[in-house]
């Protein structure tokens, strides 16, 4: 139980790590200067709370690890996050689609964690929440616009909704620690949170004006560890001090 | 009858009785050239300053550096837009300054043509390249323009905190082992002297000064605001053990601050005329989030011109 606990709050943090790091890569080279600032805004959040996640791991740990030891020292096999979160930024339409994706989730899962039965957890989720909700709408907002912009831009949303479609099922698949935290009341079922997520993501693609064909076959892995190609390099960039300087305090 | 010659005086009234010159004010065409030249060289100096700290954002040692680092950088990014709005109160809009960037017929800053090359240079910026920058910038809170001088209320607040944050990076650095040690004083002996070289020429040769000062645009000279930093900075190193790379640097008793060695003008000439370190990358990174951020724009206008229509539809209907 101790261990399916740990398990799945490493879970949702690297999902929230993971994507935070991959946003934080546009800072400096986005397309106008305040949507720059809006998509490090996300990155900041997002990376906040899996900070929130990690220091509570280490509470429950106790085994003196700090913060810092989950993100900058585990192994890739080790991180659970999955993959779709790990997907390169490639342009802006990919980057907003992960996004959207990712948000119709992390918006519901986050409510219901609320009613979680484990109050530290349920706090969390009820402060990022709200930072959750505008995420949401920022990445909605996108995809109408770039769906109902130009005819290069629906055609460039098309083409990552289509290539990213395949990862979205995994955020709502069950894995392992989360089934046995359903099980005692700590994890949402994940079956509404589906329902209400796939709410949102139809209306918004809907008036996008886009077509979402669901993927013949769905890829997964990440929730046990198994990640894609893109992870290692994502690691050995954001591990690259502590690696290269173990045991130092920065 | 209103003459050029009243409307002159009543704008030299103003910047003498240390009253603000506003937007819709009369203004001499030097005056408002002056401003727009200087005001879009420091917006583009806060985009362009973006990459060398973005640089090391993926790779921050800890989760506290890099949210600190991540916001640090946003608010870069902040300062850029409050400088181009202060610019269009100037009648010069954000796209045709971004073009004068891009074509390299603007400037920005030197200092950003220096590689960051470890993770000390984010000590070493924060602590110098803006503790510089303060230096230069607190005066022009009191700026006889008022958009310019209400927006460096803003800036300088926030890069005073850059200032502490970069210090207290250094200060860890300093305190840790001796690799971190040696991290620090590497970044220390890379950045100083660029460092200087930001407070412009010497008085002696300074083109922009004379006119700067009487508009009240400018308040201490190149060389006074230099020798202001070098004395706020030499004791802030010695305090936390590390060396300022000059063998010339002594405390002068009779005009109680440091005297220091020549500035190497050669090497600032050579950066200014794009052949520093990474000129060409940082154009280059500029140039590249412009060209790939175009189909966006595009789109964004696209879909806001037919929202717009839309809407306006519906009200005449």
């Amino acid at each position: 139980m101790q261990h399916s606990r740990l398990k799945f709050i490493l879970q949702w943090a690297d999902n929230s790590m993971i994507l935070g790091q991959r946003l934080s890569e546009w800072c400096g080279h986005g397309p106008v200067l305040e949507h720059d600032i809006a998509l490090t805004n996300i990155a900041l959040d997002l990376i906040g709370e899996a900070r929130y996640l990690y220091q509570y791991a280490a509470v429950l740990e106790a085994n003196g690890k700090s913060e810092d030891d989950y993100p900058f020292l585990r192994k890739e096999q080790e991180f659970f996050n999955v993959l779709l979160v790990e997907q390169p930024n490639e342009d802006w339409a990919v980057t907003m689609v992960r996004q959207f994706m990712f948000d119709c989730h992390h918006l519901h899962f986050l409510n219901g964690m609320s009613g979680s039965d484990d109050p530290h957890l349920s706090e969390i989720a009820l402060k990022t929440a709200k930072e959750a909700r505008y995420h949401l709408k920022y990445s909605s907002d996108w995809v109408i616009r770039l769906g109902d912009g130009t005819a290069e831009s629906k055609t460039r949303m098309q083409d990552a909704l289509d290539k990213l479609a395949k990862f979205q099922n995994e955020l709502f698949i069950p894995g392992e620690a989360e089934v046995e935290m359903i099980k005692v009341g700590i994890c949402p079922d994940m079956g509404s949170i589906r329902e209400k997520a796939f709410a949102t993501f139809d209306e918004v693609i809907k008036e996008a004006g886009l077509t979402f064909a669901k993927p013949a076959v769905g890829r997964s892995g990440g929730k046990n560890g198994i990640h894609s190609e893109h992870m290692g390099y994502l690691l050995a960039t954001m591990q690259y001090m502590q690696r290269t300087y173990p045991g130092l305090d920065w | 009858m209103t003459t050029i010659a009243s409307l002159e005086d009543k704008f030299y009234q103003t910047i003498d009785a240390e009253e603000k010159i506003e937007p819709k004010d009369w203004m001499p065409d030097d005056y408002r050239k002056t401003l727009v030249r200087q005001i879009s060289q420091h917006a583009h100096s806060e985009i362009i300053g973006m990459l060398p700290e973005g640089n090391w954002i993926t790779r921050a040692p800890s989760l506290k550096r890099k949210l600190a680092l991540l916001a640090k950088v946003q608010d870069e990014a902040g300062h850029g837009l409050y400088l181009y709005a202060a610019c269009e109160t100037l009648g010069v809009g954000r796209d045709e300054l971004l073009d004068q960037l891009h074509t390299g017929k603007a400037k920005y800053s030197s200092i950003f043509n220096y590689p960051t090359i470890t993770w000390a240079d984010m000590g070493a910026i924060g602590w110098l390249v803006d503790g510089a920058a303060i230096m230069n910038q607190v005066p022009l809170c009191r700026c006889s323009y008022g958009p310019y001088s209400r927006a460096m209320v803003r800036v300088c607040k926030e890069e005073s905190f850059h200032q502490r944050q970069g210090y207290e990076i250094m200060t860890t650095l300093a305190k840790g082992s001796e690799e971190q040690k040696a991290m620090a004083q590497d970044a220390l002996n890379r950045w100083w002297w660029p460092s200087l070289m930001m407070f412009g020429p010497n008085d002696s040769v300074s083109t922009h000064s004379e006119m700067s000062m009487r508009w009240k645009i400018k308040r201490f000279s190149n060389d006074e605001l230099r020798q202001r930093f070098v004395d706020m900075t030499v004791p802030q190193a010695e305090l936390i053990g590390l060396t300022i790379p000059d063998p010339l640097l002594k405390f002068n008793e009779e005009k109680k601050g440091y005297d220091f060695g020549p500035i190497d003008w050669d090497e600032f000439k050579m950066v200014v005329n794009g052949h520093g370190p990474c000129n060409e990358e940082r154009m280059a990174a500029r140039l590249k989030a412009h060209a790939d951020g175009e189909w966006v724009r595009e789109a964004a206008s696209a879909h806001a011109a037919r929202k717009s229509n839309s809407e306006s539809r519906l009200k005449t209907a």
